[in-house]
């Protein structure tokens, strides 16, 4: 029998006292090239309806595909980070399908031969221990134009009366990054998933070839879930979750799935293979409707585009360019501080550590760069309603500051006047030290003037002190200090006061 | 001169007239455009070669030629010539319909690549050319918009599926013109309208703008009345493109420096390759009978004839009709009603996905419904091994024929297709029967070697025209040229007139 | 023979999207049996022979990643069976959105 109602869903717990969840993850990336795949249309996201279209991505009869460079480049380079092969000889393949948000009712894809293949990616989890996730391959890809669905329940497909297509989506860069089936995970299965799309996201962040931005859309994360009963070699039925839009609902939509499969299972039903839709409100999952016949995509070799053959040069090229991965680098920068846990997520939630580790580059001291724009900057960024990475000083400045405090031309006092004036825009730290005349007197005869003056300014202070009422110098060291509009070394003055006084 | 005179010109003596400002480009496409208006209508008794004439915007184009030349600046050689543009190449200032009722009256926002080549070099489109829709067929039969004649006997059939750009140059509506060549759709139609028609290598002229039939098959190229002409067409047109990443960026072949050369009717030192496997059953003998007369011709220029086996061409016939319908089904999909051309059942109650049914049940013909369908099924996860997977395979062999017969022979010859021009009709419900005009011509879209058709006389059957084919290695254009322009030389002008009295023909309505 | 049946056709017809009638039905499924059948020489090839999908001698063509003037919208709209706001408008499409 088949029980299609979602029973109600077991805990992870519950799930994994009887079976062990797969999973397998499917991400779909919009790459930041500056043209689409394969045209020169600009690949840009919110422009006006149909302004970033051409015979190319319109599939206009005639046109033909030219393969963008870059994009080839950014999927090695994706290949690479995740550890990948890179495949000697590769191609594209046409995927067809109809639908009318797809111009040519077919896909340009790779299908038997894609870019990258056979790789992994160390994921960090919450406790501390790295899960490696294995990727079955990479290929590049074209994106759909998008559809706007009029009448009935508004934006939704179910009861609409007509659609409004947008193209400008249509031909835009994509890589699809498959996983190997993630087995073993047990109850952590819901937060490997959202582990593993983090580090992706990281790592695509770190090479620069993708916004990222799950709520825009370039970057788009299918589930595939299935439970397989303790014991047995058997995969069960697998669905695929679509429609996964942040982190956050990676790991709960693997959550819910592996407790709606259990709950069929465990009720005798059987789980049906299907599309499911994730619910960001309710966190729940939904059916699509069922594929009439299984769907045969009758791929076969695109005749436009000619093979890729990568020369190993090219590759290593490519491979000597790639960055440290994000929490490799974290973990470095750590230990070579030497900060403590929430020092560092500090860092990392106030978008401070490529600041502050630019800023120790340019020869400030990691403690003094860590507390300039933690504390001091921080709050200049806070009044001024920016981010951080917003303010208007750089970290060379900041370095450069930090160097006159430590050589002893300024005050810690006078260093944040120098700061504001920078971010006032009067210019570099020395010209704002120079424009306002904030270097500390170190002139010792100048200073013992002062300093004499005010004793004879105060002649019943200056007895006290002779008097060996030595805190009574006080006084004496706020005149000086006033004399000299702060710019004098308040521990020198006071040893002057004391050596007159003898 | 008088318009007779000019119609019956060749394009380099219409030229050099041009140039020497013997006469006007205006007045030669004049000349053209009135012998369009005796010849070409009506639809259903005459030659039928064009489905749109811009006599505007050509005599627009002529009179700026004549400018140019005035100023002593022509674009080109071929500056001021008239040329017709079979309907599968996107202009923007004509429709595009490749005889298809699914794009009737589609207006592309874009030039093909070898329109603007033409337009840069100065040539004057007359129109566009009449075909079977999207290029599948051998008879022009399959064209929505009606059949194109035979200008030497109008009750059959030009060839196909380029058999508008053919009939008009044979008829004198125009010197030149441009076709497609998937299976023999240019050299076929040249054959049995006694014209001149080449495929060049794949890869050297872009596709940019040729709607897409079977797109690793598909080859622009020129159709005219000499091998000089059709070699300063194929320059023009020729050479890498960035708008089509399979053209490849070798140099052109000197083709129009071989016709030169193969004039001189030296052809010493020559080996040609007869191919066994085209001759015997199903081929007329008057075909056969004029094919031998060429050998012979080609014996005295000097040429050492050799007869050359390639087993495996007896596979080409069935890979191509595997392999053209599965990349059709795919190219053709596109035409579904959503973002051009026609809709049909968009009355509220049918859904997109039906709409599209029903707009491609209306819009296509049945020879493009049949092999949309067999495509679709020899690429279907059942029969993609057995079917397109082998058909890939047959490739191969084939490719591997053609280099070991190059080894021994500088050209291969044949028959360009087994019989003469048949009457309209006669295949027409037969689609295997009509698969077989294209038998000797396939194997070089399966390879991508240059092919080219050369008049070679009249078969003594019925008194039509015989092609003689003759191909060369790829990016050795220039072989064939220079083989054909010596043959061509050689066998002389035919007894009949160099273009057909069509005046007495009408009488055949 | 290839026995490609009505029901064959039928179902070819509809991956096609080809609303082809009975008497269509009845037409194809002779035609194409009989062209199957004749193409399916090609199945007397060994498997041993490598494909051959296309005959362009390059590899890496590649195109700079710089942006080119795309179609005015106008324009682009202008062929469209029916436009609004800017956008092509099509009958309501069934299915989920992929
Ligand atoms: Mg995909
Ligand atoms: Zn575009």
């Amino acid at each position: 029998m088949t029980v299609t109602v979602d029973a109600a869903p077991y805990t992870v717990e519950e799930v994994c006292e009887r079976f062990d969840p797969v999973m397998g993850l499917e991400v779909h990336v919009e790459l930041n090239t500056a043209t689409k795949m394969f045209c020169g249309c600009a690949n840009a996201f919110g422009a006006e309806p149909n302004t970033n279209i051409c015979p190319v991505c319109l599939g206009l009869p005639g046109s033909l595909p030219r393969l963008n460079g870059t994009a080839v480049e950014s999927a090695i380079k994706i290949g690479l980070a995740l550890n990948c092969r890179v495949r000697e000889r590769s191609g594209f393949a046409r995927k067809n399908y109809f639908y009318p948000d797809m111009p040519k009712n077919f896909q340009i894809s790779q299908y038997e031969d894609p870019i990258v293949f056979d790789g992994y990616l160390d994921v960090p989890l919450d406790d501390g221990t790295t899960w490696r996730v294995e990727i079955e391959r990479a290929h590049m890809e074209e994106d759909t134009g998008k559809s706007l669905h009029i009448g009935g329940a508004t934006g939704r497909i179910h009861g609409a009366d007509h659609s409004l297509l947008d193209y400008n989506r249509a031909g835009v860069p994509l890589i699809e990054i498959v996983t190997r089936p993630i087995v073993g995970a047990g109850v952590r299965a819901p937060e490997v998933a959202r582990a593993y799309v983090t580090a992706l996201r990281d790592v695509l962040r770190g090479l620069g070839v993708s916004d990222v931005r799950m709520d825009q859309g370039s970057m788009r994360c299918d589930a595939n879930v299935s439970l397989k009963p303790k014991g047995t070699s058997e995969f069960g039925t697998r669905t695929e979750t679509k429609n996964v839009n942040s982190l956050r609902s990676v790991e709960r939509a693997v959550r819910y799935e592996m407790g709606r499969h259990a709950g069929v299972l465990l009720s005798g039903g059987t789980v049906t293979q299907e599309t499911r839709h994730f619910d960001e409100q309710s966190g729940t999952t939904s059916a699509g409707r069922p594929k009439e016949t299984f769907a045969d995509y009758r791929f076969f070799p695109e005749p436009d585009l000619p093979p890729l053959e990568p020369s190993r040069d090219w590759v290593e090229t490519l491979r000597a360019g790639l960055p440290e991965r994000p929490w490799e680098r974290r973990a470095r920068i750590q230990t070579e501080w030497g900060l403590s846990d929430e020092e560092l997520r500090d860092l990392v939630n106030a978008d401070a550590l490529d600041l502050v580790a630019d800023t120790v580059d340019a020869g400030a001291p990691p403690e003094s760069a860590r507390s300039w724009w933690v504390s001091y900057l921080a709050q200049q960024a806070n009044t001024a309603g920016v981010t951080l990475p917003e303010l208007a000083i750089t970290p060379a400045q900041v370095a450069r500051v930090v160097a006159l405090v430590a050589e002893g031309t300024l005050t810690n006092k006078l260093a944040r006047q120098v700061v504001d004036g920078v971010l006032a825009g009067e210019g570099e730290p020395d010209e704002v030290v120079a424009g306002r005349g904030l270097a500390v007197v170190s002139d010792e005869s100048a200073l013992t003037t002062a300093v004499d003056e005010a004793l004879a300014a105060q002649p019943d202070i200056a007895e006290k002190i002779r008097a060996g009422k030595t805190k009574a110098a006080g006084a004496i060291v706020g005149a000086v200090m006033k004399a000299t509009r702060g710019q004098a070394d308040a521990a020198r003055v006071q040893e002057l006061v004391l050596e007159r006084c003898r | 001169m008088s318009a007779s005179e000019l119609i019956s010109l060749d394009a380099a003596e219409l030229a050099r007239r041009i140039h020497a400002r013997e006469v006007s480009s205006a007045e030669v496409t004049r000349a053209h455009l009135e012998r369009i208006e005796a010849v070409d209508g009506p639809a259903e008794s005459g030659v039928h070669a064009f489905l749109h004439l811009d006599a505007e915007g050509a005599l627009a184009a002529a009179e700026a030629a004549d400018r140019a030349i005035a100023d002593g600046a022509p674009a080109s050689p071929l500056a001021g010539v008239p040329i017709a543009l079979k309907d599968n190449l996107t202009t923007t200032d004509m429709p595009t319909t490749a005889a298809s009722r699914i794009l009737e009256g589609w207006r592309p926002p874009y030039d093909a690549t070898v329109v603007a080549r033409l337009r840069a070099a100065g040539l004057v489109p007359l129109g566009k050319t009449n075909l079977d829709e999207f290029a599948m067929g051998s008879s022009t039969e399959n064209s929505a918009f009606g059949p194109s004649r035979n200008p030497w006997d109008l009750t059959r059939i030009p060839g196909g599926s380029g058999g508008g750009s053919s009939s008009a140059v044979a008829a004198g509506e125009t010197p030149l013109a441009l076709g497609s060549d998937t299976g023999g759709s240019i050299r076929q139609p040249g054959a049995v309208t006694g014209t001149v028609g080449v495929k060049p290598t794949y890869g050297t002229v872009s596709r940019y703008g040729l709607i897409a039939f079977s797109s690793s098959l598909d080859q622009i190229g020129p159709c005219a009345r000499s091998v000089l002409d059709a070699a300063l067409l194929h320059e023009v047109i020729g050479g890498q493109d960035g708008n089509d990443q399979t053209s490849v960026s070798a140099p052109l072949p000197p083709v129009v420096e071989a016709a030169q050369a193969g004039a001189r009717g030296d052809l010493a030192g020559v080996r040609i390759g007869v191919v066994s496997e085209f001759s015997g059953e199903g081929y007329q003998p008057g075909v056969l009978g004029a094919f031998t007369d060429a050998v012979r011709v080609l014996g005295e220029l000097g040429a050492e004839v050799v007869e050359v086996s390639c087993p495996s061409f007896g596979y080409a016939l069935p890979a191509y009709y595997l392999i053209a319908p599965s990349e059709a089904s795919s190219n053709l999909a596109r035409f579904d009603a959503m973002r051009y051309g026609l809709r049909v059942g968009d009355d509220g109650g049918h859904a997109a996905d039906e709409v599209m049914s029903l707009t491609r049940e209306a819009g296509f013909g049945a020879e493009v419904k049949r092999r949309i369908m067999i495509g679709t099924h020899a690429l279907s996860a059942g029969s993609y091994d057995a079917l397109y997977g082998k058909a890939q395979k047959a490739r191969t062999l084939i490719v591997r024929d053609f280099t070991a017969a190059f080894e021994t022979c500088d050209v291969l010859i044949s028959p360009t297709t087994p019989t003469t021009a048949f009457p309209i009709g006669e295949r027409a419900d037969d689609p295997l029967a009509m698969y077989l005009a294209d038998l000797c011509t396939i194997p070089s879209n399966l390879a991508g070697n240059a092919a080219l058709s050369v008049p070679c006389g009249r078969s003594a059957d019925d008194g039509l025209p015989v092609g003689l084919q003759i191909m060369a290695p790829a990016l050795a254009d220039d072989r064939a040229y220079r083989v054909a322009a010596a043959y061509e030389v050689a066998r002389g002008a035919d007894t009949a007139p160099r273009i057909p009295e069509l005046r007495a023909l009408e009488t055949t309505r | 023979m290839s026995d490609i049946t009505r029901d064959d056709v039928a179902h070819l017809a509809r991956l096609a999207r080809l609303a082809v009638s009975d008497a269509e039905l009845d037409m194809f499924s002779g035609q194409i049996d009989a062209i199957v059948d004749t193409v399916s020489r090609v199945g007397e090839i060994p498997d041993d022979v490598p494909p051959t999908a296309q005959v362009v001698p390059q590899t890496n063509v590649l195109r700079p990643d710089a942006t080119e003037p795309s179609l005015r919208r106008d324009v682009a709209l202008a062929e469209a069976p029916a436009a609004e706001e800017g956008r092509f408008r099509v009958p309501r499409i069934l299915g989920e959105e992929l």
